[in-house]
């Protein structure tokens, strides 16, 4: 039986998928997919409901079998293998712990099902049940605490048996806004004391960003790009990564260059600086983030673009406002309060520097020069 | 190691296809055997082809007890459905009474099936019977070992008496599945009483529904020893159904051959009209996962 | 549309409250202005959803009154009251199309089929979903479910509340940017009275125009989401509104300084003696890590989250945050955080005090 405990092997330990992919009914859930995780590092899978997160990870678990492809664990084939015999752990989204036991027998359970003593047992608990912030409950029942006590259990579950490969799977998801905060600082600290290889799947690109590790984006069953997470976000490989990675979503505009000039849609003009200098002449899709949007040209090459006001919402220090830009509808974050009505006509500033230049399939073509300068 | 699906299952369900094997497929073959040959007695055995399947379905006497049954399934339903969703919207589904409710409710479908005939008979009686001697004291004529009418109605009473509580919990089952937050939309909705039930306890019902009257159908089409009991398919043949004729046709008159082409065409109808229902019911499950 | 009044009222789910703690609600008098859009904000368990069940009528208050307008519809029955509510699921009657399901208030109080065949189609064409009158509700997406109900719910002319219940729950993260920003044209179009309930301060003040911010069953305070940011008046609200919350530490303040673990901290305004368990209050936005003058920390983790960076710094065992913008310098040698001393706010036993004299303690 091959365990996959994090001290097996000497060196480096990697989850391999080559070419793994799932098909049901005929249709592709999962395109043939090549990933290499290594030891010690969090990984996030980043993507819209329905991508493939979950099935992605069921096939990285063994719960699932591919339909072609193999996974392998530090250089072995364990394509075929049970769950049961590859000592992976998985955390959801519904807080799932035996409701009979105590949150001590909750956690104490993968330990006693391995065969260990007692006493072995009682230290890992206690040791776990300490980094979780759990002591304090061992003896309830896991019904009777808050949602959010439940799931740092299913978590304690999950990482007492110092699997070598744990998978989380949107975990923080039903839990209220304060508390997602608080779990999800924790979760880096757990991660660094563990040494396992995390997998922790979500929707929304700041967890990502608040995770940091690598990314993997994920759009309808293809893995459209892996990285160290601040590369991906700022150098998307094409616009599906970039959209896929940006909230409040990315904001796309067509352009045209020409010689020295780039008209953007319908309305601005500017001369071809910055990404588009090199760039042979014809039709691209430029695309910023909303936070690069400005109501005052903060810097000299900045291009303003007339837009009509839809709607603003405030969030205190922040304003979202959503334009209409001819027919595009756009979202930009800016600082400050500004409660502008609708129908306003406004001017926003862009600075060509926080342009994308996607061609127009998706491929980035140039990517924005402050993300290189970065 | 390449699959992780074995074939070992197999091994484990082949005690149960010896045994259904053992029970059903050999005697159903028996049974088409018979139904194409002709014997007279001491185990000699003539082809006859579908000799019997056109005699019966030429004979008056089949029509006459399928239509009695038909009508009886019919009526059968037609009281039971709705009798069950009104006792189950009705049902307390919290608290002491909840429980007590589902007990009462339980309790008649527990009885064996002669039981259940032996209550009525004797429950029926105009001297001993509690009903019979009751509706003969306020001088009504009743009496169901003489009146078709009569006889007609103490069965239905009994099967309604015994059945109704299957479809009742059945439903409730259904019913407990349904969410507040409905009820209270609508509530807001101004919906009435009779709208909710249409447009939220229906639809929700619908696959426990189907399920309830498939299996009522299926078993009142069957319906064989509560009747045999309380009437014996008397008075006349005024309450052999189906299943009381075909055994008086098998056993009483030993003409095996006709009783086993009419046990055949029995089959096919039940599976026939069990096979529409799965396809409606597989059809509707299928419109709810999309 | 009406003003909704709340009067003395308080509810508690025993049928013999004996303390203070058996109560969900505690005692309140809270009036919702006619064509407001308000947003409860609170943790699980606050009484935010206790509150709205007791105005849409599903929970009858043990305390108190409810007034529509002129009207005490306290005693009066969810159907009389005339509010419509979306709830956290999407509530549609699945055998029916669209259109019927955006007709059923209409036709359950039996108004005229024109009438009602135009209403909803002036209604389909505002949640955008004209294209699909015909389709049965029953396969459609979770977020077109929450149209139809919210569409459901606006259907009536003489609605009087539009409530909504945790409404963005079960949709997906980029679709929710388009039902908020819906929600809010709506708003503003039509001029209901709208009461939104939510854990997600995002969506609370982003919707609203005043939020009001529950916990343990009070309202804590209730204001702009400017004023919430700027000047939460209680270190819920500052905790709980920001991501991350507001920085608080244990201190002494007298004057116009502040001393927190023997470091002198100039504050904005001068403030009295104080009483009980002093606090000051800052913003992660408002404290920057510098390598001049500050509070000495460990920084910890700087997180990167695009569009700025978090600087989580320790401070003698308290956590302390900053927000960094993108494009600001961060060194190694940078080992101190600096307070805006105008952003700084004091706080004694969890509510903010006022500064004394006439400056108000908050540059304009």
């Amino acid at each position: 039986m091959i365990g996959l405990r994090q001290n097996d092997g000497a060196g480096a330990m990697t989850l391999e998928l080559d070419g793994v992919t799932k098909v049901v009914s005929g249709r592709t859930h999962i395109h043939p997919t090549h990933l290499t995780l290594e030891r010690g590092t969090m990984n996030v899978l980043l993507g819209p409901t329905l991508s493939g997160k979950t099935t992605l990870m069921r096939l990285m678990a063994g719960l699932d079998v591919p339909n072609a492809g193999r996974v392998r664990w530090n250089g072995t084939d364990v394509t075929g293998m049970r769950v049961q015999d590859r000592k992976v752990a998985m955390v959801y989204q519904q807080f799932i712990n035996y409701p009979s036991m105590s949150v001590y027998d909750n956690i104490a359970s993968p330990l006693r099902l391995m065969g260990k003593s007692e006493a072995e047992v009682d230290r890992a608990v206690r040791k776990t049940s300490d980094m979780m912030k759990l002591t304090p409950l061992l003896s309830r029942k896991p019904l009777e605490l808050s949602g959010g006590q439940q799931q740092r259990c299913a978590l304690a579950r999950a990482l007492v048996k110092e699997a070598g490969l744990v998978l989380l799977d949107e975990p923080l998801a039903n839990l209220d806004y304060k508390l997602r905060e608080e779990l999800r600082a924790e979760i880096p600290k757990i991660f660094e004391e563990s040494g396992a290889i995390f997998v922790y799947a979500t929707t929304e690109p700041e967890e990502a960003l608040l995770l940091g590790g690598h990314t993997a984006t994920l759009w309808e069953g293809r893995v459209t790009q892996f990285g160290p997470t601040p590369l991906v976000y700022r150098r998307p490989a094409d616009a599906t990564t970039a959209r896929v990675f940006s909230d409040p979503p990315m904001n796309f505009v067509p352009c045209v260059k020409r010689g020295h000039r780039v008209s953007f849609g319908d309305h601005a003009n500017a001369p071809a600086d910055g990404p588009f200098a090199a760039l042979p002449d014809g039709r691209y899709m430029a695309g910023f983030r909303a936070n690069h949007l400005s109501l005052n040209a903060h810097s000299g090459s900045a291009v303003a673009f007339p837009c009509k006001v839809a709607v603003t919402e405030i969030t205190g220090s922040e304003s979202f406002l959503h334009l209409n830009h001819g027919a595009d509808r756009w979202v930009g974050l800016v600082q400050g309060v500004h409660d502008l009505a609708p129908g306003t006509e406004v001017s926003v500033w862009l600075d060509p520097a926080h342009v994308y230049v996607f061609a127009e399939d998706g491929a980035l073509v140039a990517p924005a020069a402050y993300a290189l300068a970065a | 190691m390449d699959k992780t699906v074995n074939q070992k299952a197999w091994f484990l369900i082949l005690p149960v296809l010896v045994l259904v094997a053992f029970s059903a497929v050999v005697p159903l073959m028996t049974v088409v055997n018979y139904s194409v040959q002709d014997t007279f007695g001491d185990n000699e055995f003539f082809w006859a082809g579908l000799e019997w399947f056109e005699e019966m379905l030429g004979s008056d006497r089949l029509w006459n007890a399928l239509g009695r049954q038909v009508l009886f399934s019919a009526i059968i339903l037609a009281i039971e459905v709705p009798l069950g969703i009104f006792i189950a919207l009705n049902m307390p589904k919290k608290g002491v009474w909840a429980s007590v409710c589902l007990v009462l409710m339980s309790l008649p479908l527990l009885i064996p099936f002669n039981v259940v005939g032996t209550i009525w008979q004797i429950f029926g009686r105009v001297d001993i019977g509690l009903l019979g001697h009751t509706l003969a004291a306020l001088g009504l004529d009743y009496n169901y070992t003489n009146d078709a009418f009569d006889a007609w109605a103490t069965i239905i009473v009994m099967d309604v008496w015994h059945w109704t509580s299957l479809i009742a919990l059945l439903c409730y089952a259904g019913l407990q599945s349904i969410p507040q937050a409905y009820y209270q939309a609508a509530k807001i909705d101004q919906a009435s009483r009779w709208k909710t039930f249409r447009y939220i306890e229906l639809p929700k019902m619908q696959g426990v529904l189907l399920i309830a009257v498939l299996l009522r159908f299926m078993d009142s089409f069957m319906i064989y020893t509560e009747p045999f009991v309380v009437t014996g398919g008397g008075p006349g043949n005024a309450t052999t159904f189906l299943s009381i004729d075909l055994v008086k046709m098998a056993i009483g008159q030993f003409d095996l051959g006709p009783a086993a082409a009419f046990s055949i065409m029995y089959f096919l109808v039940i599976l026939l009209v069990s096979w529409v229902f799965y396809t409606v019911m597989t059809n509707l499950d299928k419109e709810e996962a999309r | 549309m009406a003003r909704i009044t709340l009067s003395k009222l308080a509810h508690s789910y025993f049928p013999n409250p004996r303390g203070e703690a058996d109560y969900a609600l505690k005692e309140m008098d809270h009036v919702w202005e006619d064509g407001g859009a308000y947003a409860l904000l609170g943790s699980s368990g606050c009484g935010k959803t206790t509150l709205l069940n007791i105005i849409s009528g599903l929970v009858r208050p043990s305390q108190g009154r409810v007034l529509f307008g002129d009207r005490d519809v306290t005693d009066a029955a969810t159907a009389e009251r005339n509010i419509a509510q979306v709830f956290q699921f999407p509530v549609v009657y699945d055998t029916m199309t669209v259109r019927d399901n955006l007709a059923f208030p209409l036709r359950n109080r039996g108004m005229d089929a024109a009438y009602v065949a135009s209403r909803v189609d002036q209604i389909a064409r505002m949640i955008g979903m004209e294209a699909e009158l015909g389709r049965k509700a029953r396969g459609l997406t979770a977020d077109a479910k929450q149209k139809i109900s919210l569409g459901r719910g606006m259907v009536r002319e003489d609605v009087n509340a539009i409530l909504f219940d945790e409404p963005l729950t079960v949709i997906d993260p980029h679709m929710k940017w388009e039902l908020r920003t819906q929600l809010k044209s709506l708003h503003r179009e039509f001029g209901h009275t709208m009461i939104y309930v939510t854990h997600d301060q995002t969506e609370a003040l982003t919707f609203a125009d005043k939020v009001v911010v529950m916990y343990d069953g009070r309202v804590v305070q209730m204001g702009t989401p400017q004023d919430l940011f700027d000047t939460p008046e209680h270190t819920f609200v500052g905790y709980f509104i920001g991501s991350p919350g507001m920085n608080l530490l244990e201190a002494t303040v007298e004057g116009n300084r502040a001393t927190v673990a023997g470091i002198s901290l100039p504050l904005g305004a001068s403030y009295g003696a104080q009483k009980g368990r002093v606090q000051i209050g800052i913003r992660p936005e408002f404290v920057s890590l510098t390598a001049g003058e500050g509070l000495p920390v460990t920084v910890r983790r700087i997180e990167d989250v695009g569009r700025h960076r978090i600087v989580r710094a320790d401070f003698n065992g308290t956590e302390i945050n900053a927000i960094a913008e993108e494009g600001t310098p961060l060194s190694p040698e940078m080992t101190r955080l600096a307070f805006a001393p105008d952003r700084i706010g004091v706080y004694a036993d969890d509510w903010r005090v006022a500064p004394q004299g006439g400056q108000m303690g908050r540059a304009a």
